[in-house]
């Protein structure tokens, strides 16, 4: 799925990376849990989550991931967008809860990550 | 403080950072400098992949668990090093510690987005060899090798 196609979805403000929505994702995966996302996730995914520090960079950027939606509202500081842009990331927000972000997602065929 | 054996054989390159227990939102800037070595490098996707996810779930129990420590990467031909050491609690059993989901993390810690007791089976699973050895109230080290 297009992450353009996310971001409609889910109806995403874009807090930095608008130059990537033409990118496509293969999986979703969503947790607060950073080290569950370490230990599940594989490339070409989407990470949702609730938590807004900047391990939730982090922990993208071992992961090669490249795209964050952060759900429930939360919107990270500056300080932790300028680092996502470091590693050419798009990272957007929406008010959906990660329960229903995730419905959404997967009612439409984005499949989550095999565990 | 060294508290494993360094193999120094066929060294093509070693790199060391300190990693401090005071400040949790720079917890992960050794990973991501070490992960910036080994691209520059240009060592396989693959493998720098697994080398961060396990660097960085090291470092942060080193961050979140001890009283500092340091990480030290070693570059060989065929493999790479990776020794993670800190003085701090330890760990009374390490069987314990490395099943899935066992975690002595603090609610507070759960809210930053760790402690689900995941960090020490997926550094084990990330990497080709895998040591740990553990002293309670004086340190933790973890040498976990990578092969090329
Ligand atoms: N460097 C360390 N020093 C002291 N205790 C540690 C260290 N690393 C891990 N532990 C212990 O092992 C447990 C499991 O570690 P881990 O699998 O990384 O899960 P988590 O960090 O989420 O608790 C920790 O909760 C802690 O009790
Ligand atoms: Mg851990």
């Amino acid at each position: 799925m297009k992450l353009k196609e996310i971001a409609e979805l889910l109806k995403c403000e874009i807090l930095i990376g608008e130059a990537y929505l033409e990118r496509e994702v293969k999986f979703a995966f969503g947790s607060d849990l950073m080290s569950d996302v370490l230990a599940y996730t594989e490339e070409d995914t989407v990470l949702l989550t609730g938590l807004c520090n900047n391990q939730v960079i982090r922990t993208a950027e071992m992961l090669d991931l490249k795209s964050v939606v952060f759900v429930r509202g939360k919107k990270p500081s500056e300080d932790i967008i300028e680092m996502a842009k470091e590693d050419d990331m798009l990272l957007m927000c929406t008010d959906y809860s990660l329960y229903a972000a995730s419905g959404i997602l997967y009612s439409h065929g984005l499949e989550g990550t095999e565990i | 403080m060294y508290r494993l054996q360094r193999d120094e054989s066929d060294l093509a390159m070693m790199k060391a950072f300190e990693v401090s227990n005071e400040d949790f939102s720079s917890a992960g800037t050794a990973s991501s400098k070490i992960k910036k070595i080994l691209r520059q490098i240009g060592m396989d996707a693959g493998v720098i992949r697994r080398i961060a996810i396990a660097t960085y779930e090291a470092e942060i129990n080193v961050a979140i668990h001890s009283n500092g420590g340091h990480i030290e990467v070693y570059i060989k031909s065929d493999k790479v090093d990776i020794y993670v050491e800190d003085t701090g609690p330890g760990i009374a059993d390490i069987n314990l510690a490395m099943q899935k989901g066992y975690s002595t993390a603090t609610k507070e810690i759960r809210e930053l987005g760790f402690g689900a007791g995941m960090g020490l089976p997926n550094m084990e699973k990330c990497c080709d060899d895998f040591y740990i050895e553990s002293v309670v109230d004086e340190y933790t080290a973890i040498k976990m090798t990578f092969n090329l």
